[in-house]
């Protein structure tokens, strides 16, 4: 049993996976330290976040030298998810209006915050 | 034919609760990796959908309140004296668990190895710094409450949710962590001791790693969308 799932692989492929997520992750917090807005800084977002949880996934959890088996049953039901987050956002759209509706826009009075910093 | 066939082999079956555990162990395997392996990647699965489902839920919530989100930018700077830096202390966060992957990707990559020394240490290392990423963790929480008022119903900043989907999230996260260094501790502890030794099979230790590396994989995911988003 312990030679089929043996999963050995060089040294330097780990580091250079180590630099690369340290990298990925300054520029992630650069993205919030410039100050990007709106679909720019949603989608760099993504993407970097994207990145980083593929080389974790790939390369530190050895996902890439499974068995296509193992691989298909662990990552397929995820994407069920998307269905979900789907479903989820139009029904947040449908409470927010509904919301407004009844309550109009808000009435919140915010102590502090009152200049916008970025 | 076929129904023919498996009436004949049923009829050979064990029944009742011996036929239970004949069909549940007859040799018939999907996955060629150690069954441990294979159990903690399921187990990993469904900690995806429960991490999915509160990530869902802040996205619902976020998405439909009037009141304005609070500033997690803001929320989260830190001040060393000067002008508070956004977010500075997440940013640590990040780097700490990340580091804490690398090592723990080498002591993987040492167990293999069967140097049973450098596997024990890295992983004592890899256990640390998710100690000093819970210790941060629990000064943050600290300052959130005692310093900005922020409550799981309420918070001065702006919508009530912010709170609930904070605690909520990374309480459940730094859960994990805090669980994952126990975790880390007993496993080194028995590398240290040799029991790995005579079989020489180190497969523990990276059945201990996917664990570890989920850890940091929902953090990511946690960062991009709380912190950043």
């Amino acid at each position: 049993m312990a030679s089929e799932g043996h999963q050995e692989h060089p040294l330097s492929i780990y580091l250079w996976i180590w630099v690369l997520l340290f990298v990925i992750s300054t520029f992630s917090y650069l993205v919030d330290y410039i100050g990007f807005e709106g679909y720019l800084r949603w989608s760099l977002i993504i993407v970097f976040m994207l990145a980083k949880a593929g080389l974790i996934i790939a390369i530190f959890m050895h996902m890439i030298w499974e068995r296509l088996a193992l691989i298909y049953a662990i990552l397929a039901p995820p994407l069920l998810l998307s269905f979900f987050i789907g479903f989820m956002a139009i029904e947040g759209d449908y409470t927010l209006l509904t919301r407004l509706n009844f309550f109009g826009e808000t009435n919140f009075v915010a102590q502090h915050h009152t200049e916008e910093v970025h | 034919m076929g129904s023919n066939v498996t009436e004949s082999q049923t009829a050979t079956l064990p029944e009742g609760l011996q036929g239970l555990t004949h069909d549940w162990s007859s040799d018939k395997q999907a996955f060629y990796v150690p069954w441990g392996k294979a159990m903690m990647w399921f187990f990993l699965l469904s900690d995806t959908f429960i991490f999915g489902c509160f990530l869902t839920s802040y996205m619902n919530v976020r998405m439909s309140t009037r009141v304005p989100w609070p500033n997690p930018s803001e929320v989260f700077a830190l001040s060393f004296g000067g002008e508070p830096i956004p977010l500075i202390l997440i940013a640590i966060m990040t780097f700490v668990l990340i580091t804490s992957s690398g090592t723990m990707a080498l002591a993987v990559n040492y167990g293999y190895k069967q140097d049973r020394a450098k596997t024990a240490a890295l992983m004592f290392v890899t256990a640390a710094f998710g100690a000093i990423f819970v210790g941060m963790q629990a000064f943050e929480w600290t300052k959130l409450i005692v310093d900005e008022g922020i409550r799981p119903w309420g918070n001065p900043m702006g919508a009530p949710q912010f709170g609930a989907s904070f605690f909520m999230i990374t309480g459940f996260h730094g859960l994990h962590v805090s669980i994952g260094v126990i975790y880390l501790a007993v496993v080194a502890l028995k590398v240290l001791k040799g029991d790995y030794e005579a079989s020489g099979n180190y497969e523990i230790v990276e059945i201990t790693g996917l664990y570890w590396h989920f850890v940091d994989l929902v953090w990511v995911f946690i960062f991009a969308f709380f912190y950043l988003w």
